[in-house]
């Protein structure tokens, strides 16, 4: 009927939404202030979603979901125009809920358990993804993510993201330097550690990580 | 037995240790920051002088120093033969090599005003841009609007191709110099467009940056280079 098509069709475009973060502008000052999300949610973030819009209006893309853009304009690397907004629109979502005020430090439970089986010790961890936050040249991202049973951490350039690499995306930092310069200018080492020791929300890694688990054994 | 006596033997102990250092580093020479001809603050208000003295004593600073760093690593592995780390090293000797070269021409396509800054070229250059872009206006507009499309971090470049004879824009990622899009492209002008470049002062609106460089590049500079060239 025309009402489910109407439905069908707001639910995908619904997609495309400059979500906020789960927090106020300043809620995770002094660790990133409030300027910084200003401009990098306000701005940034919002031009990736507006721009998507314009990008796929009147195109085979317009009306599918942003997983299916992302997916469908990688092409291995040899990337198709959409990609870089619809992904980059994933990736910041990704990354505000990857915080909270009053994170960062070491999780525990099922996922400290996790990371001491995957690095041996949440210290290990802790270095390893530290180095790729620091060691991605150029603009990208920093990501722990989940593969075939287990926790990795992985770099990558610009827009790219771990959905189009085959894993499970459950924690990123965005090493792009519009991240960081108002806080740190070219102090990168020092937004990485202050993500680490303060931002990181726990919590949003574990439910992303039971998510993981659900569809990976539902595929099987 | 008087040279003996000089000598102590922690001056001996060192002089072995530095020449040895020495040997080491036999035929690698090491880089060091190149000053620039003007103040931090003389290219205001196109570019602020915050923005230029950490772009040149954090950014490029950190480009020379891992450069050397990386060389000296790959002087070792050489000597040794060690083939994999050789090879291993080729991504930050193109980061922080390119970043080195990249800035070092940056820094003398800029200009204060009353250096010449911004104005427009004269000569052989002038010409040859108003043959191949139709006027300086129609190159400055293809190459900001090239720079404000570039994904990331890289440089939009002015390039003179030797073989073809020709001008051509053309955009770089990263780190990588002009020449990796073709051996026979020589860089005349290069505008840095990674974020550091600019933030400071115009945020996320890379277009304004792009529009107020140009008052501040340095015409004259890529004439000389360019005029060179064509001989």
């Amino acid at each position: 009927s025309i009402i489910k098509e109407m439905a069908a069709s707001s639910a995908v475009t619904a997609d495309y939404v400059l979500k906020p973060p789960p927090y106020s502008l300043d809620a995770l000052e002094p660790f990133m202030s409030r300027q910084t999300l200003e401009f990098h949610w306000g701005k940034h973030h919002r031009a990736y979603v507006d721009n998507l819009k314009k990008q796929v209006l009147g195109s085979d893309l317009e009306g599918k979901t942003l997983d299916h853009i992302i997916l469908n304009t990688y092409n291995n690397g040899d990337l198709l125009p959409a990609f870089n907004n619809a992904a980059q629109a994933w990736n910041h979502e990704f990354f505000w809920e990857s915080m909270k005020p009053g994170g960062g430090g070491k999780p525990s439970g099922e996922l400290l358990a996790l990371l001491e089986r995957d690095f041996t010790s949440y210290e290990k961890f802790y270095d390893e993804f530290n180095a790729a936050a620091a060691t991605q040249f150029g603009a990208g991202w920093a990501w722990l993510a989940y593969a075939d049973n287990k926790l990795k951490v992985m770099k990558t350039p610009n827009a790219v993201n771990p959905l189009v690499l085959g894993s499970f995306p459950l924690l990123t930092i965005d090493v792009w330097e519009h991240a960081y310069y108002l806080d740190f200018q070219n102090r990168r080492p020092d937004y990485i550690k202050t993500f680490m020791n303060n931002l990181v929300s726990w919590e949003a890694v574990s439910s992303r990580l039971h998510a993981a688990k659900a569809a990976s054994s539902s595929s099987a | 037995m008087a040279i003996r006596s000089v000598l102590s033997r922690r001056t001996l102990s060192s002089l072995k240790e530095s020449s040895s250092k020495l040997l080491g580093l036999r035929g690698i020479q090491t880089f060091t920051l190149p000053d620039l001809p003007y103040d931090y603050s003389a290219l205001e208000p196109a570019i602020s002088g915050e923005i230029m003295q950490i772009h040149h004593q954090k950014h490029h600073q950190t480009y020379v120093t891992n450069y050397n760093n990386a060389l000296e690593q790959l002087d070792q592995a050489v000597n040794k033969g060690d083939a994999s780390t050789v090879v291993k090293l080729h991504s930050a000797i193109k980061f922080n090599g390119g970043g080195h070269v990249n800035h070092s021409i940056f820094w003398k396509n800029l200009a204060p005003v009353n250096q010449g800054g911004g104005e427009p070229p004269k000569g052989a250059l002038g010409g040859a841009i108003d043959t191949h872009f139709g006027s300086l206006e129609g190159l400055v507009k293809k190459m900001s609007a090239e720079g404000a499309a570039l994904q990331g971090s890289g440089w939009v470049w002015l390039g003179l191709d030797k073989e073809l004879k020709k001008l051509v824009v053309d955009t770089t990622a990263n780190q990588d110099p002009l020449v990796t899009k073709g051996g026979s492209l020589v860089p005349l002008v290069g505008i840095d467009v990674w974020e550091h470049a600019y933030y400071l002062q115009y945020k996320n609106v890379r277009p304004d940056y792009l529009k107020n460089v140009w008052k501040v590049i340095n015409w004259k500079y890529a004439s000389e280079v360019y005029e060179s060239e064509c001989k």
